[in-house]
Parts: C-alpha cells; sequence; structure tokens
C-alpha cells in the first residue's frame, strides 16, 4: 500500500486498513521483548506537533517512534514560537526547512492536517483535527476489537455518547462500516450530528433497547461544558438515560466488551464500577495504541531508502 | 473632449428596451448619438456588447484601514477591469463608516482614483455595536441613500425598527446582514450532510431565513425600504419572493458565489471557500438561479472582500470570511446564467440596471441614450479566458474561480466618456 499521508479514514481502502492491522499485529510482539526497538526507521525524523494538551496520544506516538528508532521532536503550541503568535504555516515551514520525515499534528481545527500537507513535503499523520477524524484512534480500537471478538465484520458496535463534538466517532463509524461492522449511533439528538445522511450507521435514542444485542459498547467522552451549551439539562439526568451503570451492564450479551478512548468521565457516561470492570479492555486499547502508530509510521516512512 | 465612435456593437441597454446592433457615440462625457454617423475616433466594436456600465451594491475597498488588502485606489481599478462604473462602498472599514468624515474620505479617495464612481453605505449603528443608531442624517447629507451594518446582524429588532423608521426621513434603503446569530454561535459553513462529515460548526439556513423574515415584517409594518444582501438558501429566495406579492418594499442581491459554487468547494478545507453566507447546496443554487430569473432577486452583487494572503492562509476556523468578486462577476454571470437561466438583457438588467434603480443612482444602469453620462461597459461575450489570482487589479488574491475557465472578457469601460479600461487594460487617470 502507498501511504503518503493519514489525515482520515476516508482516504483508506478496506485493504489498507486490514495491512494496517496486520502490520500492527507484528508490532506487538516488540513490546514483549527486552529491547523493544527496531531500527526501520533509524536517520529518519518524526515531529510531533501538539496544538492541544494530549497525554496519551502525544506518548503513544513518541514511544512508537522511538521503538522504530526514528529520531523524535515534541513541538507543543505551549513554549515554543507557536505561543508567539507564529502561523501554522509558518510553523510548518520551519519544520519542513529543518529537514522533518514526518510530523505527527494534532490541531484544535477540523481540517489542520490536511491543510498542512499543502505546505509541506513532509508525510503527515493526523493525531486528531477538530471535530473531524482520528484516524489512529479508530484504527486501534478495530485492533483492539479483532484481538478480543476475532473479527470485525457482522460486529454489531453500539456507540454512545457525545458524537457530534468527537472526531473519534467520525473515524470509528468509518472504519467500523469499511470492514462490515454494523454502526448504531445512540444518545441525545442534541448530542447527535445533525444531517447524518452521509454518516454509514444508524441513528436511535434508546440505549436499553440496544444493549442485548451488542457485541462492542463504546461509550465517548460527555464534557460537562456541553452541559452549559444547553446540550442536555443536567449531569445527573444525562447519567440516568444515557450512563452505563452495572444495571445497564447486565443487559449486555455474554462477551460483549466495553470501550473507551479515554479520557473517562466516571460517573458521567460510565459507572466507576463499569469502568473496573473493563479495564483490561480500556487498558489494552492504549497498549495497541502504540502498535497501531508504529504500523503507520512504518507504512508511510519505512518503504523509502 | 474628442468624439469616439464604438461601430457595429449590439446595444444592450433595458433602461431604453434597446437590443440591437448598432454604433453607439461618446463625446464630451454624454452619449451623443445611438445609430447616427461616424463622429470622431472609430473604434470597431464588432461583436462586442456595449451595455450601461455595471453597479455593484456590495463591495468592500477595506480603507480606510485594511490597505494592504485592498484600497480605494486598487479596489475601483479591479471594478473598472470588472466593468463596473459605480460600486457600493460598505461601511465596515476601521474607522467604521459611522459619520460623514469616513464618507468623504472615501469619496475623496474614489474621485482621486478616477477609476469608477463610488457610492459609500453608511453604518446602521455606531461602531456597527448594533445599539445606537450612527448620525444617519449627516451622512445621508452628504450622499449615503443606504445603510448598513454589513456582516454584523443588528440583532435588536427595536433597533431595527428604530433605523427603519428613522431612515424614512430620506427614503433611505437599510440592508440588513440576514443571519440570527444566537444560531451562528462558531459556524464555519453551510450546516448539512458534509459539514457535519468534516467536523465544522454549521450555519443553518433557519439562521438566515429567520432574520429576513423578521426583518421584512418589520420593513412591511413601517412602510420602509429594506435590501436583503447575499441570499443565499431557498427559503430566503422564497420569502422575498412571498414579500414582493405583498407589495413589501423590499429589493435583494444574489453573489456569483451563490450561484457558481456548493458547499462542496469546502471539502478540502481551503479557506478560499469560506465565505458569509456560507456556499449552499445545489438546491439553493437552484433556487437562487430561479429568483434571478424571475424577478425576485433584483441584482447581482459581489461581496466582493479582499483578505491579504496571510489572513486566508490560516485554519480554516480562523480565517476570515470573503471572496474577491468584481472581476469575475461579469464573466460568471455569462458563463453560468446567460442562455441557461437569463437571457443576455436580464443579465446586464442583474448587472446594471436594476441595481442601480434599487439604489436611487442616477447616471449608471443606462438609459443609453442621447445627453446621458456615457458610463459604459464594451464586452466581448464570446471571449474565454482563465482566472489567474496573479493577474487581478485587487491588491488581493482570494478568489474561488482560480483557473476556471469562464466565457465573456471586458474589453473597454468608460467613466463619463473616459476610458477607464482601454482593450482590456486599466488606464490610471
Amino acid at each position: 500500500m502507498n501511504l503518503t499521508h493519514l489525515l482520515s479514514i476516508h482516504d483508506l481502502a478496506r485493504d489498507d486498513v486490514t495491512t494496517i492491522l496486520d502490520t500492527a499485529e507484528g508490532m506487538t510482539d516488540l513490546a514483549l521483548r527486552p529491547i523493544k526497538k527496531v531500527p526501520v526507521l533509524r536517520g529518519r525524523t518524526v515531529c510531533n506537533l501538539f496544538y492541544e494538551d494530549s497525554t496519551r496520544t502525544r506518548i503513544s506516538f513518541e514511544l512508537a517512534a522511538k521503538r522504530l528508532s526514528a529520531d523524535v521532536l515534541n513541538v507543543s503550541a505551549k513554549g515554543s514560537s507557536v505561543s508567539k503568535g507564529e502561523s501554522l504555516k509558518d510553523t510548518a515551514l520551519t519544520l519542513q526547512a529543518m529537514g522533518v520525515d514526518a510530523i505527527v499534528i494534532r490541531h484544535w481545527a477540523s481540517g489542520a492536517a490536511r491543510q498542512l500537507t499543502g505546505w509541506v513535503d513532509a508525510k503527515v499523520l493526523n493525531a486528531g483535527d477538530g471535530s473531524h477524524q482520528h484516524p489512529t484512534q479508530a484504527l486501534l480500537d478495530l485492533f483492539t476489537m479483532r484481538q478480543r471478538l476475532g473479527r470485525i465484520e457482522g460486529l454489531r458496535v453500539v456507540v454512545c455518547g457525545d458524537i457530534v463534538h468527537s472526531r473519534v466517532a467520525r473515524s470509528l463509524a468509518q472504519a467500523l462500516a469499511l470492514l462490515g461492522a454494523e454502526v448504531t449511533l445512540v444518545g441525545p439528538p442534541t448530542l447527535l450530528p445533525p444531517h447524518p445522511e452521509r454518516w454509514p450507521v444508524t441513528i436511535s435514542h434508546d440505549l436499553d433497547g440496544l444493549l442485548g444485542k451488542a457485541d462492542v459498547l463504546y461509550l465517548l467522552r460527555v464534557q460537562s461544558e456541553r452541559m452549559r451549551e444547553q446540550h442536555f439539562p443536567s449531569v445527573r439526568e444525562y447519567a440516568r438515560i444515557w450512563g452505563v451503570d452495572a444495571q445497564r451492564l447486565a443487559r449486555l450479551p455474554e462477551g460483549a466488551i466495553v470501550m473507551h478512548p479515554g479520557p473517562m468521565n466516571r460517573g458521567i457516561e460510565i459507572a466507576a464500577d463499569v469502568a473496573d470492570l473493563h479495564a483490561d479492555v480500556i487498558a489494552a486499547q492504549v497498549t495497541n495504541g502504540i502498535a497501531i502508530r508504529m504500523s503507520c509510521l512504518y507504512l508511510m516512512l519505512g518503504g523509502e531508502a | 473632449m474628442s468624439a469616439v465612435t464604438f461601430s457595429g456593437c449590439r446595444l444592450v441597454d433595458p433602461a431604453s428596451g434597446t437590443d440591437e446592433v448598432t454604433s453607439v457615440t461618446v463625446a464630451d462625457g454624454l452619449v451623443t448619438a445611438v445609430g447616427g454617423a461616424r463622429e470622431g475616433r472609430e473604434v470597431d466594436a464588432a461583436g462586442l456588447v456595449c451595455a450601461p456600465g455595471l453597479v455593484d451594491l456590495h463591495t468592500h475597498l477595506r480603507e480606510p484601514g485594511r490597505e494592504d488588502a485592498e484600497t480605494v485606489a486598487s479596489g475601483t481599478a479591479a471594478a473598472a477591469a470588472g466593468g463596473y462604473t459605480a460600486v457600493c462602498a460598505m461601511a465596515n472599514t476601521d474607522p467604521v463608516c459611522d459619520h460623514a468624515g469616513v464618507v468623504e474620505q472615501v469619496l475623496r479617495l474614489a474621485r482621486d482614483a478616477g477609476h469608477c464612481d463610488v457610492y459609500p453605505v453608511g453604518a446602521i449603528t455606531r461602531g456597527l455595536a448594533g445599539d445606537q443608531l450612527a448620525e444617519i442624517g449627516a451622512m445621508a447629507a452628504v450622499g449615503v441613500r443606504c445603510f448598513s451594518d454589513d456582516g454584523l446582524p443588528v440583532r435588536s429588532a427595536r433597533v431595527l425598527r428604530r433605523a427603519l423608521e428613522y431612515a424614512r426621513t430620506w427614503d433611505a434603503i437599510v440592508a440588513n446582514h440576514a443571519e440570527e446569530a444566537d444560531l451562528t454561535e462558531g459556524a464555519q459553513m453551510n450546516e448539512g450532510e458534509l459539514s457535519s462529515l468534516l467536523g465544522l460548526a454549521g450555519w443553518p439556513r433557519e439562521a438566515e431565513e429567520i432574520m429576513v423574515a423578521r426583518d421584512l415584517v418589520l420593513a412591511a409594518g413601517v412602510g420602509a425600504r429594506l435590501h436583503v444582501p447575499h441570499v443565499s438558501t431557498r427559503g430566503a429566495v422564497e420569502l422575498v419572493r412571498a414579500a414582493k406579492a405583498r407589495d413589501v418594499r423590499v429589493t435583494a442581491e444574489a453573489t456569483p458565489q451563490h450561484f457558481a459554487l456548493t458547499e462542496d468547494a469546502a471539502a478540502g478545507y481551503d479557506p478560499v471557500y469560506k465565505v458569509n453566507p456560507p456556499l449552499r447546496t445545489a438546491a439553493d443554487v437552484a433556487a437562487v438561479r430561479e429568483g434571478l430569473a424571475d424577478g425576485a432577486i433584483d441584482a447581482i452583487a459581489t461581496d466582493h472582500a479582499p483578505h491579504a494572503p496571510e489572513q486566508k492562509a490560516q485554519e480554516w476556523v480562523q480565517a476570515p470570511c470573503g471572496m474577491l468578486g468584481l472581476e469575475t462577476a461579469l464573466a460568471l454571470t455569462l458563463t453560468e446564467l446567460v442562455d441557461e437561466v437569463v437571457s443576455l438583457p436580464e443579465a446586464v438588467a442583474l448587472l446594471s440596471t436594476r441595481p442601480a434603480r434599487s439604489r436611487d443612482i442616477s447616471g449608471h444602469g443606462g438609459p443609453v441614450v442621447p445627453g446621458a453620462p456615457a458610463n459604459l461597459v464594451l464586452f466581448d461575450p464570446e471571449a474565454r479566458w482563465t482566472v489567474d489570482p496573479r493577474a487581478l487589479r485587487s491588491r488581493s488574491r482570494n478568489t474561488p474561480f482560480a483557473a476556471r475557465l469562464l466565457r465573456g472578457q471586458v474589453v473597454h469601460t468608460l467613466l463619463r466618456g473616459t476610458f477607464t479600461v482601454r482593450d482590456g487594460a486599466v488606464i490610471s487617470q
């Protein structure tokens, strides 16, 4: 496959996704070795350009690049010339002039990763742009589902929570549909995307009606500032209707898994005991994130001399 | 001044109902003959259309305040290049055109440049802040006929009603940006299937339609003149059409971007396609075209909005709204509308005659008859050209039509008998 940039799941074909997942399979073994490093990206420079606070994604990308022996730069919007008012374009041109091979960008503005490709020759990997896409998150989620449930095709996945503001939901729904899973989005209408005609999903407002047939219950973080914006009346009401507690959990079929991209709001979308009960899957998502990012970096940068 | 006769041109002049191949003679700033014997120098105009100079109801000249993006001189040169002899300069300058001083400054700069007549639009409220009325009377005294807070809607129904009432003193026109801002906080593009996929907050069409409906009700109640700028949704077109049927004193404009582009252009996140109101759907484009064809919409206006390159080379969310328009409006009208949606005379009416009348601008928009000021454009309706942003006369480059092949090219523009464009080149006075 020829992966120039990784901006959106919409740019990928079914085979591309499978290749990324299969390649990641090989990367997971590396984490079990005493020396967790291979020299495939030696001499290559990867820059993590982060305009938004992120702990897990940045560390995950950093570890992924380092385990492939790439040199890694971390540029955050705080503590660089970005805070002096330098534009994204000029920052990108500076990185270009310094000869970076790939830019991993996290940005609060939808579309920033795609815009970057117009300004630099470096390969661009989208680590989350606004409410648009977060492709590596979706890929690591698929990887985790495949690992736990043995397949993607035919899985019934219920995604619950703040969909409209979620880049994870946009990437995940598309990736799952590409591999033949059935996706249902559920939540209050104010947090579901308006005009979802082009989403490959079914829309529902009835969480309880869906739980009995779900293979995966994927919970998204609900930010309390959405409450102030009147997307829902109160956290208590949200938790009562769309939050997952032990009682709701009991309706899931045997073998179904609960996933969450983190960070979790315990007590809102997920009760603390539910989070603890499914902590191993949620931890696996984090672990698999490194393998998926290694896979993407390798497929983007590894083939070149 | 010596006479010039344009011979063999097709004179299209909706004001006099003329559409015939003839000659037009100009001397001493006036049209002196139509179809008369050759007088003075002869210019072979065979194959060209001669029409009254174009009139733009919605232009941003950016001066004073953002001379890096456009000046009165560069903007009016762009206007002349596009076939315009009159443009209405919007009030959102810095300082705001909310008092007679800025009006006079813009008028003086326009006179000095000599490319095109400029009719400043005054602000409705001081500083475009939406609460206290600007000195509408003082601006009317120096010739202002239309008042608008430009891209900032007057949110308060009370303030807009007061403005409509007060403007009746001069039978002046109030143009209110049609956007219920409560529904568009953070809006980036048309709300719809595409914004949902792109993760950009949407401008719901309801925001435009609610404001158009409110303003029409207020204008009808007061009996004042309302102008609806850049209509962009099917619902808004229908509201204006229905109000006209009830004899509400309303005029409306539509822009080339809203009849030639759809929201699909936003898919690559290039801010050159970011505009307010946003590019809408194919169904809205069809409705705008219907409105232009049946008279619901009175004028094609450009909303020419120059922005310096660094302003548009930002994240989509950060970049300002607006597109260049003066140098492409005529060609887009010919390419997209003429023969399919409107006839050539109807196109000239939409670009010149009706906008001039809607704003009480005399001397422009025809009629092209002996004794009238010689404000004319001669264009080749068949010439093909490709839009090259670097070749534009505007100081800015933010055209969404770069590399587009268009038909219809301006050959000569005359302002009171003086060439402002000759053989396609802008003439500095």
